[in-house]
């Protein structure tokens, strides 16, 4: 078994379980109530997927007024809600408890309006990220936050989690994006936060929402911000002998005044795997490899790379190559984007999120090969360099009693060490249930206990995804 | 008699607040008291971060700064010069337009949120505040964020502390995300556009890939235009001339470089590119940027009021006579199809008396207060100063 508890499901709430049901079927269409144990199997997990429980039941929605008929009546009963967008939560966000509805926002899929001149897009929360740039492509627009799930996550879960992505170097994450949402209390009322103006009067309640994983409100529309597309953009490929080289030269680029959108830096372990996958022309040979992309005119671009293959050079980077084709940046990316993919392939793995200062990451790097090496475990590393966010991926083998708890147990280890460096335990991916019961080494109870304060005021009774974020033991309910 | 209480750790601090949480005896914060802005607080004392002072971290090579809430900004702004880096949501400095006197503080900077004419690519204060420690109404210092660029661990306190006016807690020390300084800028400039004309060829500039770091519009004889670009000379050059072109239906383009171009967004950034009179009311309107034009005429016709365009049409600088409710009524009306007023200056008594925020939906306001009861229970941080 593994290291993460949830508590046991409330009784009461299961044996009402068919009562539960039927008031749900009162309120919504019988295509948007799943209770068939078959059906509903299929919402037991998220991407965190060692970690599984079939709910109650599940609701797919197809309105604002449905969310609120439907929370009012779940909070009149005291039973708790999952909200879901894709369910590819790395953390467990999207995890159900026995006694808990799933309210997943799929069905809520609807792109309402598109305004270039404002260079805003309002959309359902259902949404796929990949869905909104799609609707702006082709009027030069897109959506900048890019997810390597982007395919597959809804603007409801990079919302919840403030997700980030490849281009973030450059554009931001999540809550630098988004300008608005309309989201459903759990006593059902429906609320506006923020619009399509750039700012809104009052207390920032719109920066509160973005990342609180599903625990304030349901959130079922979205105003976001568009940017216009860039002219190109190139990625290069850098490779070197050593982490603190490769270290060095991310430093020396950022600090000559040159934010590229994105700096990904992948070890050899990973590089293997992605190239193998991919066939993206990754360098075999290198210790660590640098994936660097530019944008702009094509003059622009030429003039970027030289001057970053001029700072690269004082680092002796063994390999130095700039994609010549369209084709071969795609392939560039295809490798770094499927890269948890083509690592799933295989072994299993628990994906890592800390965040360091990016001056320690040689110190970083060694500290987690050794951790891992403790655990008898492999490492490989796949990160957004640019801004220190790490993506250490624990590799070992599920069907292999007790390597699940090493690889948790060395995981929980490399975030405690992104921590003692001055990092954070998640710079993307989210708290979930994964890491709840690590926050305690971050925050002290003063800090904790603020933050639960927040969710008491919104949601008194703790029915919004409550077993989350928080440690179990020291919550006022 | 006002006291004025200088704490200079934040565990004074703690103890003051307590104190004044037991006896429920408000404090007006405040930092270099540049900032007079919002409901006017009814407190007998103040207490003021101007001893929480210095820059507890700055790492130019990961782009990283700290810094005590009463460390001023201006030896912030001067230590990242030194190394050609900035705070890229450009601070205001209000006192040009509010008459005060002092130093703004770093602080004070973060509890308002300022944002200047970059605010439309580089986001504001919130966007670029990776940390904040703070001591809440309950006496108790809290911490949110830290010192990484990207964190998502707990829930966000650091946005909402961003803003806030004192209203939460007291910020004692805040930590920045910084930016490189631009090798150099352009500024095009049409003249004689109407503001309708001239949010339409902002928002035509802000819809190409040409990365507009400014777009304002003053209006007067002739109306100024001015977009704004930033980076690598070369750079700056190329986009001058593809924007010039894709310019053309508007008119004839002057191209403003380098210093002379900085010259030109200080009075926007300090709004004193207004020009309202010294005994006006100024108003701060924050819009969908095509809603604008419209709102801005009413102003124009019904409140004699002078205008001034920032982000692409997005934020309108309003001046009405200090009188009555200084247009409050007429501008919120105009409001009604979305955004919102802030009341930025006037005399105490019309703020005392007008709703200085847009005041929320009553399920927001609700909210809003709920939220701010478990920071403050006592109401002694700034009472009403947001209200
Ligand atoms: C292969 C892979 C690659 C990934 N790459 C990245 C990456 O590059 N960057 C990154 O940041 N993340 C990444 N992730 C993580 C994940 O994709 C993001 O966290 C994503 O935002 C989750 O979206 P989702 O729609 O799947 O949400 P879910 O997993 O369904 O839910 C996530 C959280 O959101 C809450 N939630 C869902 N809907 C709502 C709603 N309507 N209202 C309120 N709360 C709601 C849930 O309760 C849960 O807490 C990756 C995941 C995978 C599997």
């Amino acid at each position: 078994m593994s290291a993460i508890l949830m508590p046991k499901p409330d009784e009461r709430v299961l044996a009402r379980r068919d009562a539960i049901i039927a008031g749900l079927a009162a309120l919504l269409p019988a295509a948007s109530l799943i209770t068939e144990e078959d059906e509903r199997r299929a919402y037991e997990t998220d991407a965190l997927t060692a970690y599984r429980q079939i709910p109650l039941a599940v609701v797919l929605p197809e309105t604002t007024e449905q969310v609120s008929a439907v929370l009012k009546f779940l909070s009149a009963e005291g039973v708790k809600v999952v909200a879901r967008g894709a369910g590819t939560s790395l953390a467990g966000g999207a995890l159900p408890t026995a006694d808990a509805v799933v309210l997943g926002v799929s069905k809520m899929n609807r792109i309402l309006e598109i305004d270039t001149d404002n260079r805003i897009i309002r959309v359902e929360a259902g949404v796929t990220n990949l869905g909104v740039s799609g609707a702006v492509n082709h009027l030069g627009f897109f959506y900048a936050p890019d997810p390597s799930s982007q395919l597959a996550c809804t603007i409801a879960g990079n919302i919840a989690m403030n997700s980030g992505g490849a281009h973030c170097l450059k554009y931001g994450v999540t809550t630098n994006n988004v300008l608005g949402v309309k989201m459903v209390m759990i006593d059902g009322t429906v609320v506006e936060i923020g619009g399509a103006a750039l700012d809104s009067a009052g207390l920032d309640l719109l920066g509160l929402v973005v990342g609180s994983e599903g625990q304030l409100g349901v959130v079922t529309e979205a105003t976001l911000r568009i940017l216009p597309l860039a002219e190109g953009a190139r990625p290069m490929l850098m490779g070197f002998q050593s982490a603190e080289a490769c270290g060095a030269c991310v430093a020396a680029i950022i600090g000559s005044g040159i934010i590229p959108v994105a700096i990904e830096y992948m070890d050899r372990p990973a590089i293997k795997v992605c190239e193998a996958f991919a066939h993206a022309g990754y360098p075999l040979d290198v210790e660590a490899l640098l994936i660097i992309e530019v944008e702009g005119s094509e003059a622009e671009i030429e003039d970027l790379i030289g001057r970053i293959t001029t700072i690269a050079a004082a680092f002796n980077p063994s390999t130095m190559k700039v994609s010549q084709s369209e084709a071969e940046s795609a392939a560039i990316w295809k490798g770094r984007k499927s890269a948890f993919g083509a690592m799933g392939r295989i072994a299993d793995y628990m994906c890592m999120d800390g965040t360091i200062p990016t001056g320690c990451l040689p110190q970083v790097l060694t500290g987690i090969s050794d951790i891992c090496a403790g655990y008898g475990l492999q490492v490989a590393n796949i990160f957004h360099a640019g801004d220190g966010n790490l993506h250490p991926l624990v590799l070992f083998n599920a069907n292999q009693p007790g390597e699940l708890e090493k690889a948790e147990a060395a995981g929980a280890d490399i975030l405690k060490l992104c921590v003692e460096v001055g990092g954070c335990l998640t710079g993307e991916h989210g708290v979930g249930v994964e890491k709840r019961e690590l926050m305690i080494h971050q925050f002290n109870t003063i800090d904790l206990d603020q933050q639960m304060r927040v969710k008491t005021a919104l949601d008194p009774k703790w029915l919004l995804n409550p077993h989350k974020v928080f440690p179990l033991e020291g919550r006022p309910v | 008699m006002t006291s004025i209480l200088l704490p200079e750790a934040e565990a004074e601090i703690e103890a003051i607040v307590h104190e004044a949480a037991g006896s429920k005896s408000p404090l007006a914060i405040h930092g270099g008291g540049t900032r007079d802005i919002g409901r006017p607080v009814q407190a007998a004392r103040v207490l003021s971060t101007q001893a929480l002072t210095g820059i507890t971290l700055y790492e130019p090579s990961e782009m990283v700064l700290a810094a005590r809430a009463g460390t001023k900004l201006s030896e912030i702004e001067a230590a990242l010069k030194a190394n050609r880096q900035r705070l890229a949501f450009e601070p205001i400095d209000w006192r040009p337009l509010l008459g005060t006197r002092g130093e703004p503080t770093i602080g004070g900077v973060t509890a308002s949120n300022a944002a200047g004419p970059r605010r439309i690519q580089a986001g504001a204060a919130r966007d670029h505040l990776i940390g904040i420690r703070a001591t809440t109404g309950r006496g108790e210092t809290i911490k949110s964020g830290g010192r990484v660029m990207k964190n998502v661990t707990g829930y966000d306190l650091v946005k909402l502390f961003a803003g806030s006016w004192g209203t939460l807690g007291i910020l004692t020390e805040v930590t920045y995300k910084l930016l490189p300084e631009a090798e150099t800028e352009t500024t095009l400039v049409l003249e004689g556009l109407s503001a309708a004309h001239a949010v339409e060829a902002m928002s035509a500039a802000l819809g190409t890939p040409f990365e507009i770091t400014g777009a304002a519009h003053l209006p007067g004889s002739p109306s100024q235009t001015l977009l704004r670009f930033e980076g690598f000379s070369a750079s700056c050059a190329y986009r001058r001339d593809r924007l010039a072109a894709h310019l053309k239906p508007f008119g004839p383009v002057t191209a403003v470089e380098g210093d002379a171009s900085q010259a030109l967004w200080r009075p926007i950034a300090d709004v004193t590119a207004l020009g309202a009179a010294a005994d006006d009311a100024v108003w701060r309107i924050s819009v969908k940027p095509s809603d604008g034009p419209a709102v801005g005429a009413r102003l124009e016709a019904e409140l004699g009021s002078r205008l001034l365009y920032d982000w692409g049409g997005g934020q309108i600088w309003a001046s009405t006579r200090d009188q009555g409710d200084a247009g409050a009524a007429i501008i919120r009306a105009a409001l009604s199809g979305g955004g919102h007023a802030t009341l930025v200056r006037a005399a105490h008594a019309t703020r005392a008396a007008v709703p200085v925020f847009e005041p929320e939906p009553a399920a927001i306001a609700a909210i809003a207060e709920k939220i701010r009861a478990e920071f403050d229970p006592a109401g002694v941080l700034n009472p009403g100063r947001m209200g």
